[in-house]
């Protein structure tokens, strides 16, 4: 059991709810606190922040902060924030799920988001796996790794998370460790102040069922492969980032661009026809 | 106008300002014609990448303070399921327009059916009630849209409209009227301040005040079973606690949620009981049989689920027989059937789908009851 002291970024949590239900050594709980920096960071106002999730461990990241918070079905949190978004544009919506969540049963809404660059803020932890329903390989598994449903190792070409959605037209894309708290929660303020879809995978341990499969049994285990393998590249070409499993891990800023979000391309045309037909 | 185009406008006149959707056969005019229509008026429309994004973008628009809507058909209806479900546990206002087609699967996709009326009832797993209304007429689709929205205001629930590929493509006067502002419902908000609000607190009426998100409420909402605050609670008490209030909600406020209409049923021996398209040719059999000296009536549900059980049993101590023609091989006659029990013999006329009945076929079907 975890004894929960008064921690500075308490006032943020549903202290209430504490203990969290995520194992120990997971990297959930550290990119949470990440976000609330990053929200600290950015300055913005609590009130207009709504936050969506998912299923999943990831998902249940909605049930621990202190804001406006959704905890939808699996795979479905971003088409929810874009009903959100859409409904009021003055929120800022921030969707935290996990890869299989976003990337698997999500997919299609992913691309689609990226695509429509609505101003949404994807915080997407990926720790390789189904880590709620006892370590299922996932659409981030890498090829050869081993988990309960590729007990012979992964035969499956994994997504490159970054290079989808930045092919798919997201305007901020980075990739991170829960090792990298700074660059993570500076990250995630920049996202945040960015118009249009911003997308950044953070990398985390599970060492319950992915890393005891995978000969990273223990936290520090994975903290220690993050710690080795990573290599800082920002502005790196998203193609480039591919993740295998045990080689190098590219982490760093991918993508900052302008490209003009669905609202301003929305009031463009709605302005410019509408009032065309009223002249 | 046709159907179609009459729920959007009725979505209009109810203050609908949000549709999600996915093109799909019958009910696409819906979706163009709110694409015309809700810029004009200060709304959102979007066209999603599928069904379960356009239900899922209703939900949140929902929880954005708009009033919002979809509309599809079959297949469509089919991968709305799993979010109807959600609106249902979160108790989301919204409307969802099935204009059905003949299934199953893509079936034919430009003929009618009536072959969704269960799954509006039952599609999305786990216990729970819906409110379905069914019209008839393109007048008829405008003014229930408007009646559907709030519903879905007052009782905080998704409300289905089932109309279907005749009555949506069929084109007919439709008086599109203002709405004053009294006449439209909108849902209870919060009384107390933010640190003291209880998301799914219920009043006497076990429906909970709504907050919406931005306004400081820092509310929790999810899918998972859960107590009065929003928090997940994993037990088998909260979940009684929860789905019977769920239940309970639209279960103990039937009164004033069903509505239909009846024809010649005071005398009546035999009740052809029939909705939507089906409906409007019963009344035709109906009238038919009376001109032959056949004491024939017509009972219409306008709202289907909950199911006007109540008028039907009272009817089946009057009666010998409840004719059911439904364009499906059986959906809605078992609740007749159900209702009727041992007092009166109820008889489905079925059709698969793809032309609606003759009314000569009901007419037969009158004439063999009465005899």
């Amino acid at each position: 059991m975890v004894t929960v002291t008064n921690k500075p970024i308490d006032s943020y949590l549903r202290v209430d709810r504490m203990p969290h239900i995520w194992c120990a050594g997971c990297g959930i709980g550290l990119a949470t606190s990440c976000f609330i920096r990053g929200i600290e960071r950015a300055g913005l106002d609590l009130d207009k922040i709504a936050l969506v999730s998912g299923i999943g461990c990831t998902g249940r990241v909605a049930g621990y902060v202190k804001l406006d918070s959704f905890h939808t079905t699996h795979g479905r949190a971003l088409p929810f924030a874009t009903g959100l978004k859409l409904g009021n544009p003055e929120l800022k919506v921030v969707v935290f799920s996990g890869d299989g969540d976003l990337a698997a049963i999500g997919g299609n809404h992913l691309i689609h988001s990226a695509r429509r660059n609505i101003d949404i803020t994807v915080i997407c932890i990926n720790n390789f796996n189904y880590g709620m329903t006892g370590g299922q390989m996932g659409p981030t598994t890498p090829l050869e790794a081993r988990s309960t449903t590729s007990p012979y190792g992964n035969f499956e070409h994994p997504f490159n998370l970054p290079y989808l959605v930045a092919a798919s037209g997201a305007t901020y894309v980075a990739r991170w460790t829960v090792l990298h708290l700074r660059q993570l929660e500076r990250s995630i303020a920049e996202a945040l102040a960015k118009p249009g879809f911003s997308f950044i995978e953070v990398l985390s341990p599970c060492p319950t069922v992915y890393g005891r499969m995978n000969k990273r049994a223990r936290g520090l285990d994975e903290m220690h492969y993050y710690q080795e393998k990573s290599v800082i590249r920002n502005g790196a070409d998203p193609k480039d980032t591919d993740i295998s499993l045990d080689g190098p891990i590219v982490v760093g800023k991918f993508v900052d661009i302008k490209r003009p979000t669905l609202w301003d391309y929305r009031r463009q045309v709605l302005d410019r026809t509408l009032q065309k037909k009223k002249a | 106008m046709n159907g179609d185009e009459a729920c959007a406008e009725g979505a209009i006149s109810a203050g609908c300002c949000f549709f999600a959707g996915y093109p799909i056969t019958p009910a696409t005019e819906i979706a163009e014609r709110m694409s015309k229509r809700l810029p004009q008026v200060e709304g959102i429309f979007i066209q999603m990448e599928d069904e379960i994004a356009s239900m899922n973008a209703v939900l949140g628009a929902s929880w954005a303070g708009v009033k919002a809507m979809t509309a599809t058909s079959g297949p469509g209806f089919s991968l709305m399921m799993e979010n109807l479900g959600l609106g249902v546990m979160l108790e989301t206002p919204c409307v969802l327009v099935d204009v059905q087609r003949a299934g199953p699967s893509t079936g034919l996709p430009t003929l009618v059916g009536q072959g969704d009326m269960m799954q509006a009832r039952w599609g999305s797993h786990g216990s729970y009630e819906i409110i379905a209304l069914v019209p008839s007429s393109p007048q008829e689709i405008f003014d229930l849209t408007i009646t559907a929205f709030n519903l879905s205001e007052k009782y905080r629930v998704p409300v289905l409209i089932m109309s279907d590929e005749a009555v949506g493509h069929m084109s007919e006067k439709v008086v599109v009227r203002q709405v004053a502002p009294d006449d439209l419902v909108a849902r209870k908000r919060p009384r107390v301040a933010p640190e003291k609000y209880q998301p799914y607190k219920p009043d006497k009426d076990l429906v909970p005040p709504m907050a919406i998100a931005g306004e400081g409420y820092h509310f929790h909402v999810t899918g998972l079973t859960h107590d009065e605050r929003g928090y997940p609670e994993m037990t088998a008490e909260a979940q009684d606690r929860l789905v019977r209030r769920l239940s309970d909600k639209i279960r103990l406020n039937k009164r004033d949620i069903i509505k239909y209409e009846e024809v010649s049923t005071e005398d009546a021996q035999v009740i052809v009981c029939a909705y939507g398209i089906t409906a409007r040719i019963a009344r035709r059999a109906v009238q038919q049989a009376r001109d032959e000296g056949i004491r024939a009536g017509l009972l219409r549900p306008i709202t289907i689920w909950p199911f006007p059980e109540e008028r039907v049993r009272a009817l089946a101590k009057q009666v010998k027989a409840f004719i059911v023609p439904e364009i499906n091989y059986g959906q809605i006659v078992f609740e007749v059937e159900r209702c009727a029990g041992s007092k009166a013999k109820t008889i489905l006329v079925p059709n698969m789908g793809g032309a609606v009945h003759l009314p000569q076929t009901i007419l037969e079907a009158i004439r063999e009851a009465a005899k």
